[in-house]
């Protein structure tokens, strides 16, 4: 007997592909986001943090319901990319994958303008000094030295997207194979009549992907710290 | 001819404003004053780390930033090199890519570099590894194969203590002497100053008070500027071969004086004769213990408060000195301007170690 019924399988998998998807897609908006948080001073500042954070404090189906209303069939943005390239991406598994990404957004921001911050501006005064271009700093001071908070928000934001229900359902809704992925399988297990037994298989396998995703992102953490600092 | 350092600007941040203006020849220049007093915003607008609102500076007859004809060399391009007290070495590249950083050409190869500073057995360490010492010669190895037109060194040596201080000065002479590049130097340390100073700038509250020569800066015992430096003075001198009893013979254009000795002989040394170890005698005095007999006449008498007086006396060769004594004494001996008179130095108050300087 295989170890997970085809149900779990498509579940697990499918929490994967969205979690990495969405993961993948919002990092270059991440760090962009934190670098420009972390180091510039622009109009407008406080009102792009208080977006970048609003997924952190407003209830997810509120994020599900805006995701639904902009990039839904009839949403302003939606509906544009429907008439002009024929996508649709509501209730499909990019749905799940951008409502994932948004709602782990600000935890990836986070941990990597608190990175950015930490590496000392002066380090990048000097390195111009030396005849470095602004691109070349970035690319041979502050990213590398960001590294292991750039580490940190990747393992965040793919425990945040493997966790997301609320916008996920919202914007994506509950298909099997193309959205339901694990917290939605064990909410639609919980709501089956005798459902319980396969509930606690999910929640079983939930914590041992929580663990795992865990130790192997403490393992990378520390190997990128040593690698930047050398100690 | 333009200096090598020509500076007058103006900007304002918050409550500090800065207003300073100065020239400054080749040799080591150094600003010093107390804590906020601009030295430091001074330093960071020559770099091109921070813009001033109004004025000029150029380097080397380079016009770096101009206010009036909306130039403003971006950092990168100025060919700077900057120090800090923290030598900011980048963590994650070994010393050999930290040196190796800047791929301005420089005149200088990495082995010139390594071999100057003594780093060369460190390259392929990553710098956590390194000693504080270690990190600020690394530190100026970076800047120096930048191919920089002047190096900026900001407090390079207050997070030392004195001994790898006193190891690190001679590399930063041979910085003026063998490679003859011009140094904008800060500090608060005045033994740091008296050795490598060929030009001192004071700074307070944002402005520049004074700025010339050492020995001048010294003598000038202004009344304005009496708080921002030591009491005392500076006379240069050669030690001469042949020790008796363990003094040296030093000829200065003042007259001989004998001294511990603290270098070989032949190079130049600069001796600061602090005020209050200088005594002062009417005639050449018989029967005293003191071996340092240097004469003079008073160029000028300040009362300090109730109790004390500052004397300089102008000496032989344009040399001065200066001497704090009581007001008490001054009338017993009826001090006044324009008298000669005999200056008084114990050959036991030198400080061997930090006092003195390689001139040659």
């Amino acid at each position: 007997m295989p170890l997970l019924t085809p149900f779990e399988t498509e579940a697990l998998l499918l929490s994967l592909k969205v979690a990495a998807a969405a993961v993948a897609c919002s990092l270059p908006f991440a760090v962009a986001v934190a670098w420009l948080l972390a180091r510039k001073e622009f109009p407008g500042k406080s009102v792009l943090n208080v977006l970048v954070h609003l997924p952190l404090v407003v209830p997810p189906v509120v994020i599900g319901y805006l995701l639904l209303v902009t990039l839904g069939r009839k949403g302003i943005v939606g509906a544009w990319l429907d008439e002009t390239f024929g996508i649709v991406i509501a209730f499909t598994w990019i749905a799940a994958a951008v409502a994932s990404g948004v709602m782990a957004f600000p935890l990836m921001v986070r941990a990597i303008r608190l990175s950015i911050e930490a590496v000392d501006a002066r380090l990048e005064s000097v390195a111009r000094t030396l005849g470095a271009s602004h691109a070349r700093v970035l690319l041979t001071i502050t990213l590398p030295l960001t590294l292991p908070g750039i580490v940190a928000g990747i393992a965040l934001g793919f425990a945040r997207c493997l966790g997301e229900f609320g916008a996920t359902i919202t914007f994506a809704s509950n298909i099997p194979g193309v959205s339901r992925t694990l917290p939605l399988a064990l909410y639609t297990a919980l709501n089956m009549p005798g459902g319980e037994a396969n509930a606690l298989r999910l929640v079983v396998l939930s914590i041992v992907l929580a663990f795992l995703a865990l130790g192997i992102s403490e393992l990378m953490a520390r190997r990128v710290t040593k690698m930047v600092t050398g100690v | 001819m333009a200096g090598a350092i020509d500076i007058d600007i103006g900007l304002r941040r918050g409550g500090f404003s800065l207003s300073a203006a100065l020239s400054a020849g080749a040799g080591i220049t150094v600003l010093t004053g107390p804590s906020g007093s601009g030295k430091s915003t001074l330093a960071g607008a020559v770099a091109g780390l921070v813009r001033p609102e109004r004025g000029h500076i150029a380097v080397n007859g380079e016009t770096l930033f101009d206010a009036g004809r909306r130039i403003d060399v971006p950092a990168a391009r100025r060919r700077i090199g900057y120090v800090l007290q923290d030598s900011l070495l980048f963590p994650h590249l070994s010393v050999r890519r930290n040196l190796t950083y800047s791929n301005r050409k420089a005149d200088l190869a990495l082995e010139q570099v390594t071999g100057i500073l003594g780093i060369g057995h460190l390259l392929e360490r990553k710098p956590a590894s390194l000693s504080g010492g270690e990190r600020q010669r690394v530190a100026i190895g970076r800047a120096l194969l930048s191919g920089p037109s002047l190096l900026i060194m900001d407090e390079p040596l207050a997070s030392l203590d004195a001994a790898r201080r006193a190891e690190l000065m001679p590399f930063i002479e041979s910085l003026r002497d063998t490679l003859a590049l011009p140094v904008l130097y800060i500090t608060h340390n005045w033994p740091e100053i008296i050795r490598l100073a060929d030009t001192v700038v004071l700074m307070e509250q944002g402005e520049v008070r004074a700025a010339g020569p050492l020995q001048a800066i010294l003598a000038a015992g202004d009344e304005g500027l009496r708080h921002l430096v030591p009491d005392g003075s500076v006379i240069e001198a050669t030690p001469t071969a042949g020790d008796v009893d363990g003094l040296c013979r030093f000829e200065t254009p003042a007259g001989p004086m004998f001294l511990p000795r603290a270098s070989s002989p032949g190079g130049k040394v600069r001796l600061f004769i602090d005020a209050h170890d200088v005594a002062i005698a009417l005639e050449p005095p018989r029967g005293v213990s003191v071996q340092n007999v240097l004469g003079g006449t008073i160029d000028s008498l300040t009362i300090l408060d109730d109790s004390h007086l500052d004397l300089r006396l102008a000496l032989a060769g344009e040399q001065a000195i200066r001497a704090r004594i009581t007001r008490h004494a001054g009338a017993q001996l009826g001090l006044r301007e324009g008298m000669a008179v005999f200056a008084l130095i114990k050959s036991v108050s030198f400080d061997r170690r930090l006092q003195f300087r390689n001139l040659d």
